[in-house]
Protein backbone atom coordinates (compact mmCIF):
# COMPACT_ATOMS: atom_id res chain seq x y z
CA UNK A 1 0.00 0.00 0.00
CA UNK A 2 1.32 3.79 -1.00
CA UNK A 3 0.94 6.14 1.89
CA UNK A 4 -1.31 8.36 1.70
CA UNK A 5 1.38 11.59 1.16
CA UNK A 6 3.23 9.23 -1.50
CA UNK A 7 0.17 9.22 -3.37
CA UNK A 8 -0.57 12.82 -3.12
CA UNK A 9 2.72 13.61 -4.16
CA UNK A 10 2.54 11.61 -7.33
CA UNK A 11 -1.40 12.77 -8.27
CA UNK A 12 0.25 16.59 -7.88
CA UNK A 13 2.99 16.02 -9.95
CA UNK A 14 0.97 14.64 -12.84
CA UNK A 15 -1.55 17.67 -12.44
CA UNK A 16 2.15 19.66 -12.90
CA UNK A 17 2.93 18.20 -15.99
CA UNK A 18 -0.02 18.39 -17.49
CA UNK A 19 -0.49 22.15 -16.39
CA UNK A 20 2.90 22.60 -17.93
CA UNK A 21 1.63 20.56 -21.01
CA UNK A 22 -1.27 23.08 -21.37
CA UNK A 23 0.68 26.47 -21.18
CA UNK A 24 3.35 24.81 -23.60
CA UNK A 25 0.14 24.59 -26.05
CA UNK A 26 -1.63 27.91 -25.33
CA UNK A 27 1.46 30.16 -24.55
CA UNK A 28 4.33 28.73 -27.09
CA UNK A 29 2.83 30.89 -30.12
CA UNK A 30 2.08 33.82 -28.35
CA UNK A 31 5.96 33.43 -27.38
CA UNK A 32 6.93 32.80 -30.55
CA UNK A 33 5.50 35.71 -31.62
CA UNK A 34 7.05 38.18 -28.89
CA UNK A 35 10.19 36.27 -29.94
CA UNK A 36 9.90 36.93 -34.02
CA UNK A 37 9.37 40.76 -33.42
CA UNK A 38 12.68 41.14 -31.83
CA UNK A 39 14.42 39.35 -34.95
CA UNK A 40 15.38 41.11 -38.01
CA UNK A 41 13.90 39.67 -41.12
CA UNK A 42 16.64 37.72 -42.80
CA UNK A 43 16.63 35.56 -39.07
CA UNK A 44 12.93 34.79 -39.43
CA UNK A 45 13.61 31.35 -40.80
CA UNK A 46 16.76 30.97 -39.48
CA UNK A 47 18.20 27.41 -39.16
CA UNK A 48 18.50 26.06 -36.66
CA UNK A 49 15.45 28.38 -35.17
CA UNK A 50 16.35 30.29 -31.73
CA UNK A 51 14.24 31.84 -29.47
CA UNK A 52 16.11 34.80 -28.49
CA UNK A 53 18.35 35.59 -31.08
CA UNK A 54 21.68 36.47 -30.68
CA UNK A 55 21.09 39.69 -32.89
CA UNK A 56 18.31 41.03 -30.51
CA UNK A 57 16.88 43.70 -32.36
CA UNK A 58 13.90 46.50 -31.88
CA UNK A 59 14.30 47.51 -35.92
CA UNK A 60 10.63 45.75 -36.59
CA UNK A 61 9.35 48.13 -33.59
CA UNK A 62 10.84 50.97 -34.97
CA UNK A 63 9.85 50.22 -38.43
CA UNK A 64 5.92 50.24 -37.42
CA UNK A 65 6.05 53.35 -35.18
CA UNK A 66 7.74 55.78 -37.36
CA UNK A 67 5.75 54.72 -40.36
CA UNK A 68 2.67 57.62 -40.35
CA UNK A 69 0.78 54.87 -42.54
CA UNK A 70 1.25 52.45 -39.43
CA UNK A 71 0.43 54.41 -36.73
CA UNK A 72 -2.97 55.76 -38.54
CA UNK A 73 -4.39 52.15 -38.36
CA UNK A 74 -3.75 52.58 -34.75
CA UNK A 75 -5.18 56.06 -34.14
CA UNK A 76 -8.29 54.75 -36.26
CA UNK A 77 -8.65 51.27 -34.68
CA UNK A 78 -8.63 53.57 -30.84
CA UNK A 79 -11.14 56.05 -32.21
CA UNK A 80 -13.65 53.81 -33.67
CA UNK A 81 -13.33 51.57 -30.65
CA UNK A 82 -13.51 53.56 -28.14
CA UNK A 83 -16.13 55.56 -29.92
CA UNK A 84 -18.26 52.15 -30.15
CA UNK A 85 -17.66 51.55 -26.76
CA UNK A 86 -19.34 54.95 -26.07
CA UNK A 87 -22.14 55.02 -27.80
CA UNK A 88 -22.79 51.53 -26.89
CA UNK A 89 -22.95 51.66 -23.28
CA UNK A 90 -25.18 54.75 -23.73
CA UNK A 91 -27.52 53.38 -26.14
CA UNK A 92 -27.18 50.01 -24.10
CA UNK A 93 -28.16 51.59 -20.75
CA UNK A 94 -31.18 53.04 -22.25
CA UNK A 95 -32.41 50.49 -24.05
CA UNK A 96 -31.96 48.15 -20.51
CA UNK A 97 -33.65 50.38 -18.48
CA UNK A 98 -36.76 50.65 -20.63
CA UNK A 99 -36.78 46.50 -20.54
CA UNK A 100 -36.06 46.33 -16.72
CA UNK A 101 -38.55 49.27 -15.60
CA UNK A 102 -41.10 49.41 -17.77
CA UNK A 103 -44.08 47.11 -19.42
CA UNK A 104 -45.47 48.17 -22.94
CA UNK A 105 -46.47 46.55 -25.94
CA UNK A 106 -44.50 44.85 -27.81
CA UNK A 107 -41.82 44.38 -25.37
CA UNK A 108 -41.52 40.34 -26.43
CA UNK A 109 -40.76 40.79 -30.05
CA UNK A 110 -38.91 43.65 -29.76
CA UNK A 111 -36.63 42.02 -26.83
CA UNK A 112 -36.45 38.85 -29.29
CA UNK A 113 -35.42 40.90 -32.31
CA UNK A 114 -32.65 41.75 -30.17
CA UNK A 115 -31.88 38.53 -29.10
CA UNK A 116 -32.53 37.55 -33.07
CA UNK A 117 -29.57 40.05 -34.09
CA UNK A 118 -26.99 38.32 -32.69
CA UNK A 119 -27.59 35.41 -34.71
CA UNK A 120 -27.43 37.00 -37.67
CA UNK A 121 -24.34 36.42 -39.84
CA UNK A 122 -22.32 39.29 -40.46
CA UNK A 123 -21.81 38.03 -44.54
CA UNK A 124 -25.64 38.03 -45.20
CA UNK A 125 -25.29 41.80 -43.94
CA UNK A 126 -22.68 42.40 -46.57
CA UNK A 127 -24.21 42.40 -49.37
CA UNK A 128 -26.75 44.81 -49.00
CA UNK A 129 -24.76 47.23 -46.50
CA UNK A 130 -22.68 48.04 -49.23
CA UNK A 131 -25.42 49.49 -51.42
CA UNK A 132 -27.29 50.89 -48.33
CA UNK A 133 -23.71 52.15 -46.40
CA UNK A 134 -23.41 54.23 -49.96
CA UNK A 135 -26.60 55.58 -50.13
CA UNK A 136 -26.36 56.94 -46.70
CA UNK A 137 -23.27 58.38 -47.64
CA UNK A 138 -20.59 56.78 -45.07
CA UNK A 139 -18.67 54.54 -47.22
CA UNK A 140 -15.29 54.91 -46.62
CA UNK A 141 -15.80 57.10 -43.43
CA UNK A 142 -15.70 56.36 -39.37
CA UNK A 143 -19.61 56.42 -39.11
CA UNK A 144 -20.05 53.20 -41.33
CA UNK A 145 -17.52 51.28 -38.88
CA UNK A 146 -18.99 53.22 -35.71
CA UNK A 147 -23.01 52.18 -36.57
CA UNK A 148 -21.88 48.92 -38.16
CA UNK A 149 -20.43 47.64 -34.83
CA UNK A 150 -22.89 49.06 -32.68
CA UNK A 151 -25.41 46.18 -34.73
CA UNK A 152 -23.00 43.73 -32.60
CA UNK A 153 -22.47 45.19 -29.77
CA UNK A 154 -25.65 46.22 -28.60
CA UNK A 155 -27.88 43.36 -28.44
CA UNK A 156 -25.45 42.12 -25.78
CA UNK A 157 -25.58 45.68 -24.00
CA UNK A 158 -28.91 45.80 -23.62
CA UNK A 159 -29.25 41.60 -22.99
CA UNK A 160 -26.75 42.83 -19.73
CA UNK A 161 -27.70 46.16 -18.73
CA UNK A 162 -31.64 44.60 -18.16
CA UNK A 163 -30.26 41.36 -16.41
CA UNK A 164 -28.36 44.15 -14.48
CA UNK A 165 -30.86 46.32 -13.61
CA UNK A 166 -33.32 43.59 -12.51
CA UNK A 167 -30.97 42.92 -9.95
CA UNK A 168 -31.58 46.14 -8.33
CA UNK A 169 -34.29 46.82 -6.31
CA UNK A 170 -37.27 49.11 -7.88
CA UNK A 171 -37.28 51.27 -4.65
CA UNK A 172 -34.37 52.99 -5.44
CA UNK A 173 -35.57 54.90 -8.50
CA UNK A 174 -39.16 55.09 -6.97
CA UNK A 175 -37.65 56.68 -4.42
CA UNK A 176 -36.22 59.70 -6.62
CA UNK A 177 -39.61 59.52 -8.52
CA UNK A 178 -41.49 60.37 -5.27
CA UNK A 179 -38.87 63.30 -5.06
CA UNK A 180 -40.34 64.70 -8.11
CA UNK A 181 -37.43 63.56 -10.10
CA UNK A 182 -38.11 62.28 -14.23
CA UNK A 183 -37.10 59.00 -14.90
CA UNK A 184 -33.52 60.11 -16.30
CA UNK A 185 -32.51 61.51 -13.08
CA UNK A 186 -33.37 58.24 -11.06
CA UNK A 187 -31.57 56.70 -14.15
CA UNK A 188 -28.50 58.58 -14.32
CA UNK A 189 -27.77 59.76 -10.34
CA UNK A 190 -29.16 56.45 -8.86
CA UNK A 191 -28.92 53.47 -11.34
CA UNK A 192 -26.18 53.97 -13.04
CA UNK A 193 -23.30 54.88 -10.13
CA UNK A 194 -24.22 51.40 -8.17
CA UNK A 195 -23.81 49.81 -11.90
CA UNK A 196 -20.52 50.40 -12.53
CA UNK A 197 -18.86 46.67 -12.44
CA UNK A 198 -21.22 45.69 -14.92
CA UNK A 199 -20.87 48.34 -16.92
CA UNK A 200 -17.19 48.20 -17.44
CA UNK A 201 -17.56 44.33 -18.30
CA UNK A 202 -19.43 45.24 -20.91
CA UNK A 203 -17.72 48.28 -21.88
CA UNK A 204 -14.56 45.98 -22.10
CA UNK A 205 -16.24 43.17 -24.39
CA UNK A 206 -17.51 45.40 -26.66
CA UNK A 207 -14.12 47.49 -26.80
CA UNK A 208 -12.73 44.03 -27.65
CA UNK A 209 -15.34 43.22 -30.16
CA UNK A 210 -14.65 46.63 -32.30
CA UNK A 211 -10.81 46.46 -31.72
CA UNK A 212 -11.06 43.34 -33.39
CA UNK A 213 -13.48 43.52 -36.15
CA UNK A 214 -12.41 42.54 -39.94
CA UNK A 215 -14.72 41.56 -42.71
CA UNK A 216 -16.80 45.34 -42.30
CA UNK A 217 -13.31 47.49 -41.70
CA UNK A 218 -12.10 45.79 -44.95
CA UNK A 219 -15.06 46.39 -47.27
CA UNK A 220 -16.64 49.42 -46.10
CA UNK A 221 -13.53 51.22 -46.19
CA UNK A 222 -10.96 52.00 -48.87
CA UNK A 223 -8.26 54.33 -48.39
CA UNK A 224 -5.12 53.67 -46.60
CA UNK A 225 -5.75 56.31 -43.91
CA UNK A 226 -9.31 54.39 -43.05
CA UNK A 227 -7.88 51.27 -42.17
CA UNK A 228 -8.22 49.37 -38.61
CA UNK A 229 -5.31 47.47 -37.27
CA UNK A 230 -6.76 44.39 -38.37
CA UNK A 231 -6.87 45.26 -41.95
CA UNK A 232 -3.82 47.00 -41.93
CA UNK A 233 -1.79 43.79 -40.92
CA UNK A 234 -2.74 42.43 -43.61
CA UNK A 235 -1.86 45.21 -45.99
CA UNK A 236 1.51 44.91 -44.20
CA UNK A 237 1.18 41.31 -46.22
CA UNK A 238 0.66 41.77 -48.96
CA UNK A 239 2.67 45.48 -49.77
CA UNK A 240 6.01 44.49 -48.85
CA UNK A 241 7.13 40.62 -49.57
CA UNK A 242 6.62 39.56 -46.20
CA UNK A 243 8.09 41.51 -43.39
CA UNK A 244 7.29 39.05 -41.14
CA UNK A 245 9.03 40.47 -38.03
CA UNK A 246 7.16 44.10 -38.33
CA UNK A 247 4.02 42.17 -38.96
CA UNK A 248 4.75 40.13 -35.88
CA UNK A 249 5.90 43.52 -33.95
CA UNK A 250 2.61 45.15 -34.98
CA UNK A 251 0.95 42.20 -33.63
CA UNK A 252 1.98 42.24 -30.38
CA UNK A 253 1.43 46.27 -30.15
CA UNK A 254 -2.19 45.56 -31.49
CA UNK A 255 -2.87 42.85 -29.18
CA UNK A 256 -1.71 45.50 -26.02
CA UNK A 257 -4.55 47.33 -25.57
CA UNK A 258 -6.82 44.17 -25.24
CA UNK A 259 -4.32 42.19 -23.18
CA UNK A 260 -3.82 45.06 -20.42
CA UNK A 261 -7.97 45.91 -20.22
CA UNK A 262 -8.01 42.17 -19.89
CA UNK A 263 -5.53 41.97 -17.02
CA UNK A 264 -6.89 45.42 -15.44
CA UNK A 265 -10.50 43.83 -15.57
CA UNK A 266 -10.50 40.64 -15.30
CA UNK A 267 -12.40 39.99 -12.56
CA UNK A 268 -15.14 42.05 -13.84
CA UNK A 269 -14.61 40.41 -17.33
CA UNK A 270 -14.91 37.03 -16.59
CA UNK A 271 -17.70 36.89 -13.94
CA UNK A 272 -20.05 39.03 -16.97
CA UNK A 273 -18.79 36.90 -19.88
CA UNK A 274 -19.67 33.64 -18.11
CA UNK A 275 -23.09 35.11 -17.05
CA UNK A 276 -23.90 36.66 -20.30
CA UNK A 277 -23.05 32.87 -22.69
CA UNK A 278 -24.40 30.69 -19.68
CA UNK A 279 -27.28 32.13 -18.37
CA UNK A 280 -28.32 34.89 -21.17
CA UNK B 1 -71.35 74.40 -19.76
CA UNK B 2 -68.16 74.99 -18.67
CA UNK B 3 -67.96 72.23 -16.01
CA UNK B 4 -68.18 69.74 -18.71
CA UNK B 5 -65.45 71.97 -20.67
CA UNK B 6 -63.45 71.59 -17.92
CA UNK B 7 -64.03 67.79 -17.31
CA UNK B 8 -63.58 67.38 -21.16
CA UNK B 9 -60.07 69.55 -20.78
CA UNK B 10 -59.26 67.33 -17.91
CA UNK B 11 -59.81 63.93 -19.44
CA UNK B 12 -58.13 65.08 -22.42
CA UNK B 13 -54.73 65.82 -19.92
CA UNK B 14 -55.20 62.52 -18.26
CA UNK B 15 -55.45 60.69 -21.62
CA UNK B 16 -52.22 63.24 -23.24
CA UNK B 17 -50.50 62.25 -19.71
CA UNK B 18 -51.39 58.39 -20.25
CA UNK B 19 -49.98 58.32 -24.14
CA UNK B 20 -47.00 60.38 -22.85
CA UNK B 21 -46.45 57.52 -19.95
CA UNK B 22 -46.83 54.56 -22.81
CA UNK B 23 -44.41 56.59 -24.54
CA UNK B 24 -41.57 56.72 -22.31
CA UNK B 25 -40.16 53.11 -22.44
CA UNK B 26 -39.61 53.64 -26.43
CA UNK B 27 -38.40 56.67 -26.45
CA UNK B 28 -35.69 55.07 -24.21
CA UNK B 29 -36.00 52.17 -27.07
CA UNK B 30 -35.85 54.57 -29.93
CA UNK B 31 -31.77 54.51 -30.90
CA UNK B 32 -31.74 51.11 -30.51
CA UNK B 33 -34.86 50.56 -32.79
CA UNK B 34 -33.88 53.11 -35.24
CA UNK B 35 -30.18 51.34 -35.44
CA UNK B 36 -31.17 47.91 -35.53
CA UNK B 37 -34.36 48.35 -38.31
CA UNK B 38 -31.63 50.36 -40.52
CA UNK B 39 -28.69 48.27 -40.06
CA UNK B 40 -30.17 45.15 -39.56
CA UNK B 41 -34.31 44.77 -40.66
CA UNK B 42 -33.88 46.36 -44.01
CA UNK B 43 -30.53 44.73 -44.89
CA UNK B 44 -32.35 41.53 -43.97
CA UNK B 45 -35.16 42.41 -45.93
CA UNK B 46 -33.16 43.48 -48.76
CA UNK B 47 -30.72 40.58 -48.60
CA UNK B 48 -33.88 38.14 -49.02
CA UNK B 49 -35.11 40.69 -52.13
CA UNK B 50 -32.04 40.39 -53.92
CA UNK B 51 -32.01 36.49 -53.48
CA UNK B 52 -35.09 35.97 -55.38
CA UNK B 53 -34.19 38.84 -58.37
CA UNK B 54 -31.87 38.41 -60.92
CA UNK B 55 -30.29 41.06 -62.43
CA UNK B 56 -29.65 42.98 -59.29
CA UNK B 57 -26.92 45.71 -57.71
CA UNK B 58 -24.83 45.95 -60.70
CA UNK B 59 -26.30 45.48 -64.31
CA UNK B 60 -27.83 47.62 -66.34
CA UNK B 61 -31.03 45.49 -67.16
CA UNK B 62 -33.58 45.85 -64.34
CA UNK B 63 -33.83 43.52 -61.79
CA UNK B 64 -36.70 40.55 -62.60
CA UNK B 65 -37.93 38.17 -60.62
CA UNK B 66 -37.32 34.19 -60.82
CA UNK B 67 -38.74 33.11 -57.98
CA UNK B 68 -36.93 29.84 -56.06
CA UNK B 69 -34.27 29.47 -58.89
CA UNK B 70 -31.67 31.41 -57.22
CA UNK B 71 -31.95 28.56 -54.41
CA UNK B 72 -32.24 26.14 -56.51
CA UNK B 73 -29.03 27.02 -58.18
CA UNK B 74 -26.88 27.40 -55.25
CA UNK B 75 -28.28 24.56 -53.42
CA UNK B 76 -27.45 21.95 -56.82
CA UNK B 77 -23.85 24.20 -56.73
CA UNK B 78 -21.05 22.04 -56.47
CA UNK B 79 -18.91 24.04 -54.30
CA UNK B 80 -21.74 25.44 -52.02
CA UNK B 81 -22.01 21.68 -50.81
CA UNK B 82 -17.99 21.29 -50.56
CA UNK B 83 -18.40 24.67 -48.71
CA UNK B 84 -21.29 23.49 -46.84
CA UNK B 85 -19.35 20.04 -45.81
CA UNK B 86 -15.90 21.97 -44.86
CA UNK B 87 -18.15 24.22 -42.86
CA UNK B 88 -19.89 21.51 -41.11
CA UNK B 89 -16.16 19.46 -40.62
CA UNK B 90 -14.67 22.73 -39.06
CA UNK B 91 -17.71 23.50 -36.80
CA UNK B 92 -18.11 20.43 -35.11
CA UNK B 93 -14.98 19.21 -34.76
CA UNK B 94 -13.88 22.62 -33.08
CA UNK B 95 -17.25 22.36 -31.19
CA UNK B 96 -16.06 18.85 -30.04
CA UNK B 97 -12.23 19.70 -29.51
CA UNK B 98 -13.17 23.35 -27.60
CA UNK B 99 -15.05 21.47 -25.65
CA UNK B 100 -12.41 18.77 -24.21
CA UNK B 101 -9.93 20.78 -23.93
CA UNK B 102 -12.34 23.64 -22.69
CA UNK B 103 -12.92 20.98 -19.90
CA UNK B 104 -9.91 19.59 -19.74
CA UNK B 105 -8.42 22.91 -18.58
CA UNK B 106 -11.07 23.94 -16.43
CA UNK B 107 -10.77 20.87 -14.40
CA UNK B 108 -6.89 21.37 -14.09
CA UNK B 109 -7.31 24.82 -12.82
CA UNK B 110 -9.63 24.08 -10.15
CA UNK B 111 -7.98 21.00 -8.66
CA UNK B 112 -6.95 22.41 -5.08
CA UNK B 113 -3.84 20.27 -4.94
CA UNK B 114 -2.41 23.36 -6.73
CA UNK B 115 -1.96 26.45 -4.84
CA UNK B 116 -4.51 29.08 -6.00
CA UNK B 117 -1.62 31.69 -6.63
CA UNK B 118 0.50 28.90 -9.47
CA UNK B 119 -3.33 28.37 -10.47
CA UNK B 120 -4.17 32.32 -11.41
CA UNK B 121 -0.97 31.73 -13.12
CA UNK B 122 -1.56 29.03 -15.47
CA UNK B 123 -4.83 30.74 -15.86
CA UNK B 124 -3.90 33.98 -17.42
CA UNK B 125 -1.58 31.90 -20.00
CA UNK B 126 -4.37 29.32 -20.66
CA UNK B 127 -6.57 32.46 -21.62
CA UNK B 128 -3.95 33.78 -23.68
CA UNK B 129 -5.86 32.99 -27.27
CA UNK B 130 -8.23 35.04 -26.61
CA UNK B 131 -6.78 38.65 -26.66
CA UNK B 132 -5.76 37.95 -30.17
CA UNK B 133 -8.04 38.99 -32.78
CA UNK B 134 -8.42 36.59 -35.79
CA UNK B 135 -6.66 38.12 -37.98
CA UNK B 136 -3.26 38.65 -35.86
CA UNK B 137 -3.86 34.46 -34.62
CA UNK B 138 -3.81 33.79 -38.56
CA UNK B 139 -0.60 35.41 -39.13
CA UNK B 140 1.08 33.93 -36.34
CA UNK B 141 -0.24 30.81 -37.72
CA UNK B 142 0.98 31.42 -41.20
CA UNK B 143 4.68 31.92 -39.57
CA UNK B 144 4.09 28.90 -37.62
CA UNK B 145 2.86 26.74 -39.98
CA UNK B 146 5.41 27.99 -42.85
CA UNK B 147 6.76 25.51 -44.38
CA UNK B 148 10.08 26.44 -42.72
CA UNK B 149 8.42 27.41 -40.19
CA UNK B 150 9.39 26.67 -36.12
CA UNK B 151 6.33 23.74 -36.38
CA UNK B 152 7.92 21.44 -39.53
CA UNK B 153 11.58 21.82 -37.84
CA UNK B 154 9.95 20.75 -34.39
CA UNK B 155 8.17 17.84 -35.84
CA UNK B 156 11.54 16.73 -37.65
CA UNK B 157 13.58 17.60 -34.96
CA UNK B 158 11.22 15.16 -33.02
CA UNK B 159 11.07 12.52 -35.95
CA UNK B 160 7.30 13.01 -36.11
CA UNK B 161 7.61 13.83 -39.92
CA UNK B 162 10.66 13.39 -42.47
CA UNK B 163 9.68 15.97 -44.58
CA UNK B 164 8.44 19.46 -44.31
CA UNK B 165 4.92 19.67 -44.93
CA UNK B 166 2.90 22.29 -46.77
CA UNK B 167 0.21 22.60 -43.84
CA UNK B 168 -1.68 25.94 -45.10
CA UNK B 169 -0.60 24.94 -48.93
CA UNK B 170 -1.54 21.27 -49.47
CA UNK B 171 -5.15 20.08 -50.73
CA UNK B 172 -4.62 16.99 -48.55
CA UNK B 173 -3.75 19.11 -44.91
CA UNK B 174 -5.23 22.32 -45.18
CA UNK B 175 -8.75 22.02 -43.62
CA UNK B 176 -7.24 20.17 -40.67
CA UNK B 177 -4.44 22.95 -40.01
CA UNK B 178 -7.46 25.28 -40.12
CA UNK B 179 -9.45 23.45 -37.85
CA UNK B 180 -6.34 23.14 -35.69
CA UNK B 181 -5.67 27.08 -35.47
CA UNK B 182 -9.20 27.26 -35.06
CA UNK B 183 -9.35 24.77 -31.96
CA UNK B 184 -6.56 27.02 -30.42
CA UNK B 185 -8.02 30.52 -30.80
CA UNK B 186 -11.52 29.44 -29.44
CA UNK B 187 -11.20 27.15 -26.44
CA UNK B 188 -10.65 29.45 -23.68
CA UNK B 189 -14.28 30.88 -23.91
CA UNK B 190 -15.18 27.68 -22.44
CA UNK B 191 -12.86 27.13 -20.14
CA UNK B 192 -13.59 30.41 -18.19
CA UNK B 193 -17.41 29.58 -18.18
CA UNK B 194 -17.06 25.54 -17.22
CA UNK B 195 -14.49 26.59 -14.65
CA UNK B 196 -17.44 29.16 -13.18
CA UNK B 197 -19.69 26.26 -13.61
CA UNK B 198 -17.30 23.89 -11.51
CA UNK B 199 -16.98 26.39 -8.79
CA UNK B 200 -20.64 26.63 -8.84
CA UNK B 201 -21.10 22.77 -7.79
CA UNK B 202 -21.29 22.10 -4.49
CA UNK B 203 -18.78 19.95 -2.78
CA UNK B 204 -21.62 18.44 -0.98
CA UNK B 205 -22.55 16.58 -4.10
CA UNK B 206 -19.14 15.23 -4.05
CA UNK B 207 -18.46 14.24 -0.41
CA UNK B 208 -21.86 12.02 -0.59
CA UNK B 209 -20.60 10.60 -3.21
CA UNK B 210 -17.02 9.34 -2.10
CA UNK B 211 -19.13 8.12 1.11
CA UNK B 212 -21.03 5.97 -1.12
CA UNK B 213 -17.86 4.60 -2.21
CA UNK B 214 -17.83 5.91 -5.77
CA UNK B 215 -14.54 6.39 -8.09
CA UNK B 216 -13.58 9.50 -9.39
CA UNK B 217 -14.61 8.28 -12.93
CA UNK B 218 -17.69 8.06 -11.14
CA UNK B 219 -18.02 11.32 -9.55
CA UNK B 220 -17.22 12.62 -12.95
CA UNK B 221 -19.59 10.93 -14.88
CA UNK B 222 -22.80 10.99 -12.15
CA UNK B 223 -22.07 14.52 -10.84
CA UNK B 224 -19.65 16.73 -12.77
CA UNK B 225 -21.22 16.14 -16.19
CA UNK B 226 -25.03 16.18 -15.32
CA UNK B 227 -24.23 19.59 -13.27
CA UNK B 228 -22.23 21.30 -16.32
CA UNK B 229 -25.13 20.10 -18.91
CA UNK B 230 -26.95 23.31 -19.61
CA UNK B 231 -23.06 24.93 -19.80
CA UNK B 232 -21.82 22.90 -21.96
CA UNK B 233 -25.32 22.49 -24.45
CA UNK B 234 -25.61 26.50 -24.37
CA UNK B 235 -21.53 26.95 -25.04
CA UNK B 236 -21.66 24.22 -27.96
CA UNK B 237 -24.70 25.96 -29.59
CA UNK B 238 -23.06 29.63 -29.18
CA UNK B 239 -20.29 27.96 -30.51
CA UNK B 240 -21.76 25.95 -33.65
CA UNK B 241 -23.03 29.84 -34.58
CA UNK B 242 -19.85 31.77 -34.38
CA UNK B 243 -17.72 29.05 -35.91
CA UNK B 244 -20.40 28.80 -39.14
CA UNK B 245 -19.76 32.30 -39.31
CA UNK B 246 -16.19 32.39 -39.59
CA UNK B 247 -14.50 34.53 -42.02
CA UNK B 248 -11.89 35.81 -40.51
CA UNK B 249 -9.68 33.49 -40.19
CA UNK B 250 -9.83 31.10 -43.03
CA UNK B 251 -9.37 34.32 -45.53
CA UNK B 252 -6.00 35.21 -43.85
CA UNK B 253 -5.04 31.81 -43.98
CA UNK B 254 -5.96 29.97 -46.95
CA UNK B 255 -8.17 32.41 -48.69
CA UNK B 256 -10.50 29.75 -48.87
CA UNK B 257 -7.96 27.35 -50.77
CA UNK B 258 -5.65 25.60 -52.36
CA UNK B 259 -8.41 24.76 -54.98
CA UNK B 260 -11.99 25.34 -52.47
CA UNK B 261 -10.31 22.48 -50.17
CA UNK B 262 -11.27 25.10 -46.80
CA UNK B 263 -13.39 27.29 -48.46
CA UNK B 264 -16.69 27.81 -46.25
CA UNK B 265 -19.79 28.77 -46.67
CA UNK B 266 -19.12 32.68 -45.39
CA UNK B 267 -16.11 33.01 -48.26
CA UNK B 268 -17.83 31.17 -50.91
CA UNK B 269 -20.91 34.10 -50.46
CA UNK B 270 -17.62 36.86 -50.01
CA UNK B 271 -15.94 35.47 -52.88
CA UNK B 272 -19.75 34.97 -55.05
CA UNK B 273 -20.32 38.97 -54.42
CA UNK B 274 -17.19 40.78 -54.48
CA UNK B 275 -15.27 39.09 -56.87
CA UNK B 276 -17.57 37.07 -59.17
CA UNK B 277 -20.42 40.00 -58.86
CA UNK B 278 -23.07 37.11 -58.75
CA UNK B 279 -25.30 39.50 -55.59
CA UNK B 280 -28.40 37.55 -56.23
CA UNK B 281 -26.63 33.94 -56.37
CA UNK B 282 -24.50 35.33 -53.22
CA UNK B 283 -27.89 37.02 -51.49
CA UNK B 284 -29.63 33.40 -51.87
CA UNK B 285 -26.42 31.97 -50.11
CA UNK B 286 -26.43 34.56 -47.49
CA UNK B 287 -30.03 33.83 -46.64
CA UNK B 288 -29.59 30.15 -46.42
CA UNK B 289 -26.65 30.79 -43.59
CA UNK B 290 -29.31 33.25 -42.18
CA UNK B 291 -31.53 30.17 -41.83
CA UNK B 292 -29.66 27.88 -40.76
CA UNK B 293 -28.34 29.90 -38.00
CA UNK B 294 -31.88 31.21 -36.68
CA UNK B 295 -32.59 27.61 -36.51
CA UNK B 296 -29.66 26.89 -33.62
CA UNK B 297 -30.67 30.03 -32.20
CA UNK B 298 -34.30 29.16 -31.36
CA UNK B 299 -32.51 25.46 -29.52
CA UNK B 300 -30.47 27.98 -27.95
CA UNK B 301 -33.09 29.84 -27.10
CA UNK B 302 -35.72 27.27 -25.76
CA UNK B 303 -32.38 25.72 -23.84
CA UNK B 304 -31.89 29.06 -22.07
CA UNK B 305 -36.02 28.95 -21.02
CA UNK B 306 -35.42 25.60 -19.91
CA UNK B 307 -32.86 25.94 -17.79
CA UNK B 308 -32.37 29.69 -16.79
CA UNK B 309 -35.94 29.39 -14.40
Amino acid sequence: MMSRSVKYGITKTLILIALMTGALFAGFPVLWMLSSSFKSNTEIFAYPPSFISDAFTLEAYIAVLTNPEQLRFFFNSYLVSIMVTLFTLVVGILGGYSFSRYDFKFKKSINLIIIGVQAVPPITLMIPYFGLIVALKLYNTYWALILTYMVFTLPYAIIMMTGYFNTLPRDLDEAVLIDGGTSLVALWRVLVPISIPGIVSIGVYTFMLAWNEFLFALTLTKTNDMRTVPVGIQLLMGQHSYEWNQMMAMSVLGSLPVLLLFLIFQRYFIAGMSAGSVKG
Amino acid sequence: MTNISIANTESKNHNWQKTRKKLVPFAYLSPTIALLTVLSLIPIAIVFYYSLMDNVIITRDAPSFVGISNYVDIITDSVFLEALSNTLFLTIVSVVAHLIIGLAFAMLLNTEVISPMTRALFRVVYILPWVFTASIIAILWRLMLNPNGIINYLLMWSNLVSHQIEWLGSREVALYAVTFINIWAGYPFYMVSLLAGLQGISKDLYEAGTIDGASRIQLFRYITLPQLKPIILSLAMLDFIWTTHQFTLIWMTTGGGPIRSTEVLSTFTYKLAFSSYKFSLASANAFIILTLSIVVALFYVRNQKATGE
